[in-house]
C-alpha cells in the first residue's frame, strides 16, 4: 500500500472543501447515509425537477475518503438526469469492487476515478461506497411534498 | 538488560506489514500466541486427540486429563474455590450471554433494576438490555466522571434496594481504567445484588483472585490472554450454578436419557453440552503457564513503562486529544485518542503504512462514544511484548497523519 496513491491532493481537497457541504433549502429528497460501524454520517439532499437533478449538496462528517467521495459525487452528478445519476453509481460500485478497472471505462466518473486505489484496501471500500448507495436509495425514494 | 518478549511470539519475528516490520498495538481486541501456546496445540493433535469423557481407551482418557488439568489450572489462576465453578465458553461474549438467560431471567422481576457501566463493552450491555426488557425490569447506567472513572457518588446514588444485579468490567476497553470493584461488590452486598464481572481486559495485565473480590459471576476470553480464539471461561459460584438451567442440551451433559425424559449431570458438565474445545483449554493452559512464568509483577513494570513512554509522546503532539484518565499508571495500556481534524480510520490507514496496527472506530461500545460526545477513537493498547522501538515508530507515524491529509504543510 502506497499511502500517495490513497491521500492524494484531490482527496484531501475535497474531503475539507466546503463547497458542496451545506443545506440545501429547495431540496425534494434529503436522505441519511450511515456507517455505523465507522461513525460516518451523511445527510444527502437532491433538488430534483423533472427527471433531472438540478441541484445537491450534504452535511455531515466522517473519514476523508467519505466525505470526499460525497463531495466528488456531487460534482459529478449535478445537471444530471436520475437515470444517468444511477448508472454512475453503478459505475462506481464496480469500480471499488473491481468489477471494472479499464480507465476509459471509468472516465464517466471523473474526478471520482481517483478513489479507484481504494479498492486495494477492503477495510476502506465501505466508506468511499456509502454516499453513493445514499445516491441510489434517495432516488428510489418519493420527492418530498 | 531486560529481556525481549517478543521473540516467544513467532508472528511478531516473523510478520511484516506493508513491507516493514509489524508492530502490533492492538492487544486489547486479541493478543498474538507464544510458540508455547502454537506448540501444544499442535502436540494436542499429534499426541492426544479424542473425544475427552467418552471413549474408556487411553487416548481418550489423556484428552480428559489434558481437558479437566485446564480447568483446574483456570481454578487455580483465579482462586475459584473449585474446578467445578470453571465453565468452558467460547468467549466472554457467549460466558455472559449464559449469565443473562440461566441465572438473570430467573431472579429479576418487574420492576427490579439491572446496573451496568456506560462504559460497558456491548457483550456486557446487550445481554442486560434483553433480560430488562423480557421481565420488564429497567436497565440503569453507572456514569463515569469527566477522568472516565466511577465515582463513590455515583455508586450510591444508583444502587438500590431494587438493583438485582450489577454487571461491569474490571478494567475498561476504551479507557483502560481500573472500576473500583471492591467498593461495589461491598455495596451490592447490602442490597443483595449478584455482581458479574468482565475480567477480559484485566486479566492480561493483573492478578484477579476471585474470591477475594468475592464476585458471583466472572468471564474472560482466552484470546486476549495470549491463547486461541473460541476458548473462554465463566466463573460462578457454586450456589448459583448449582441453580441454573443448561443452554445447550445434548450429547455429554446427561447422566441419563428416557424417551421422555433426561438426568443431567451436575455443574460444570451440565453446561457444556456437546464436544467441547479441547485443543482450546489445551491452549489456554499453555498461555497461563507461560505468563506465570513470566510473573504478573514483571509484566506490569513492562507495561507501566510503555503507558509512561507512550502518554508523554501522545502528550507531546498538540494535535492529540487523550480520552479518559491522564495517569499512565491507571490504563491498564490502554490509549484511545483522537488527531485533530482526522477520523480515526484515516488514522489506521495511514499509520498501517508504516506497519503499525492500532484499532479504530466504536470499540464496541457505543454508548460509551455517545457518552465522551465522540464518533469514535483510535486506540492503541500494549502488551509486554512491546517495545520502545515500537512506541517511538508508532509516535513518529502518528506525527505525519496531518500531513497526509494536508492539514500540515510537508
Amino acid at each position: 500500500m502506497n499511502l500517495n496513491e490513497i491521500y492524494t491532493e484531490i482527496i484531501a481537497e475535497h474531503s475539507t472543501s466546503s463547497r458542496n457541504r451545506h443545506p440545501l433549502e429547495e431540496a425534494s429528497i434529503k436522505l441519511e447515509g450511515k456507517n455505523p460501524s465507522c461513525g460516518d454520517e451523511i445527510v444527502l439532499e437532491l433538488l430534483i425537477k423533472e427527471e433531472r437533478i438540478e441541484d445537491a449538496a450534504f452535511t455531515g462528517s466522517g473519514c476523508a475518503i467519505s466525505q470526499a467521495s460525497t463531495s466528488m459525487m456531487i460534482d459529478l452528478i449535478k445537471g444530471k438526469t436520475v437515470m444517468e445519476a444511477r448508472q454512475l453509481a453503478e459505475l462506481f460500485s464496480a469500480m471499488i469492487h473491481k468489477r471494472v478497472s479499464d480507465e476509459s471505462q471509468l472516465a464517466p466518473l471523473e474526478e471520482a476515478a481517483a478513489l479507484q486505489n481504494i479498492s486495494n484496501l477492503p477495510a476502506r471500500v465501505k466508506c468511499a461506497v456509502m454516499p453513493w448507495r445514499t445516491l441510489e436509495a434517495a432516488t428510489e425514494k418519493q420527492p418530498l411534498e | 538488560m531486560q529481556r525481549n518478549y517478543a521473540e516467544d511470539f513467532p508472528i511478531l519475528k516473523n510478520s511484516t506489514s506493508n513491507g516493514k516490520r509489524l508492530v502490533y498495538l492492538d492487544n486489547a481486541a486479541t493478543t498474538q500466541k507464544p510458540a508455547s501456546v502454537i506448540n501444544a496445540i499442535r502436540d494436542y493433535y499429534e499426541s492426544s486427540n479424542a473425544n475427552p469423557h467418552r471413549g474408556a481407551y487411553p487416548l481418550s482418557e489423556r484428552a480428559t486429563e489434558l481437558y479437566e488439568g485446564a480447568r483446574q489450572r483456570v481454578a487455580d489462576f483465579l482462586n475459584a474455590a473449585g474446578p467445578d465453578e470453571i465453565l468452558f465458553t467460547k468467549g466472554t461474549t457467549e460466558a455472559l450471554n449464559f449469565v443473562a438467560s440461566s441465572f438473570a431471567m430467573d431472579i429479576v422481576n418487574e420492576g427490579d433494576e439491572i446496573l451496568i457501566s456506560i462504559a460497558e463493552h456491548h457483550s456486557n450491555l446487550i445481554p442486560w438490555q434483553m433480560v430488562a426488557k423480557a421481565k420488564g425490569a429497567s436497565l440503569k447506567y453507572l456514569y463515569t466522571d469527566a477522568k472516565g472513572e466511577l465515582t463513590e457518588e455515583e455508586l450510591d446514588a444508583k444502587i438500590s434496594p431494587r438493583t438485582k444485579i450489577i454487571a461491569v468490567a474490571h478494567v475498561s476497553n476504551v479507557l483502560g481504567i481500573v472500576n473500583p470493584i471492591e467498593k461495589i461488590v461491598g455495596r451490592a452486598r447490602q442490597v443483595g445484588a449478584a455482581v458479574v464481572l468482565d475480567i477480559a481486559q484485566s486479566l492480561p495485565h493483573m492478578k484477579v483472585d476471585l474470591q477475594a473480590l468475592d464476585v458471583d459471576f466472572a468471564a474472560f476470553s482466552g484470546h486476549k490472554l495470549y491463547a486461541p480464539m473460541g476458548i473462554g471461561v465463566l466463573y460462578g459460584k457454586r450456589q448459583h450454578l448449582s441453580k441454573m438451567r443448561p443452554m445447550l442440551y445434548g450429547g455429554g451433559m446427561v447422566e441419563d436419557v428416557s424417551q421422555q425424559e433426561a438426568v443431567f449431570l451436575e455443574a460444570p458438565y451440565t453446561f457444556e453440552g456437546g464436544t467441547q474445545n479441547v485443543e482450546g483449554a489445551v491452549g489456554l493452559h499453555a498461555a497461563i503457564d507461560y505468563l506465570m512464568g513470566i510473573g504478573y509483577d514483571e509484566i506490569k513494570g513492562i507495561e507501566d513503562e510503555l503507558s509512561l513512554y507512550v502518554v508523554e509522546g501522545l502528550l507531546n503532539n498538540p494535535h492529540v486529544i487523550l480520552y479518559g484518565n491522564s495517569h499512565p499508571h491507571n490504563r491498564t495500556g490502554i490509549l484511545s485518542f483522537n488527531i485533530e481534524g482526522v477520523h480515526p480510520h484515516d488514522v489506521s490507514t495511514i499509520l498501517a503504512a508504516d506497519g503499525v496496527a492500532i484499532r479504530s472506530g466504536h470499540h464496541c461500545a457505543h454508548p460509551l462514544m455517545r457518552h465522551l460526545g465522540v464518533n469514535a477513537t483510535c486506540r492503541a493498547s500494549l502488551s509486554f511484548y512491546n517495545t520502545k522501538e515500537d512506541i517511538d515508530i508508532f509516535i513518529e507515524s502518528i506525527s505525519k497523519v496531518r500531513r497526509w491529509l494536508r492539514l500540515e504543510s510537508k
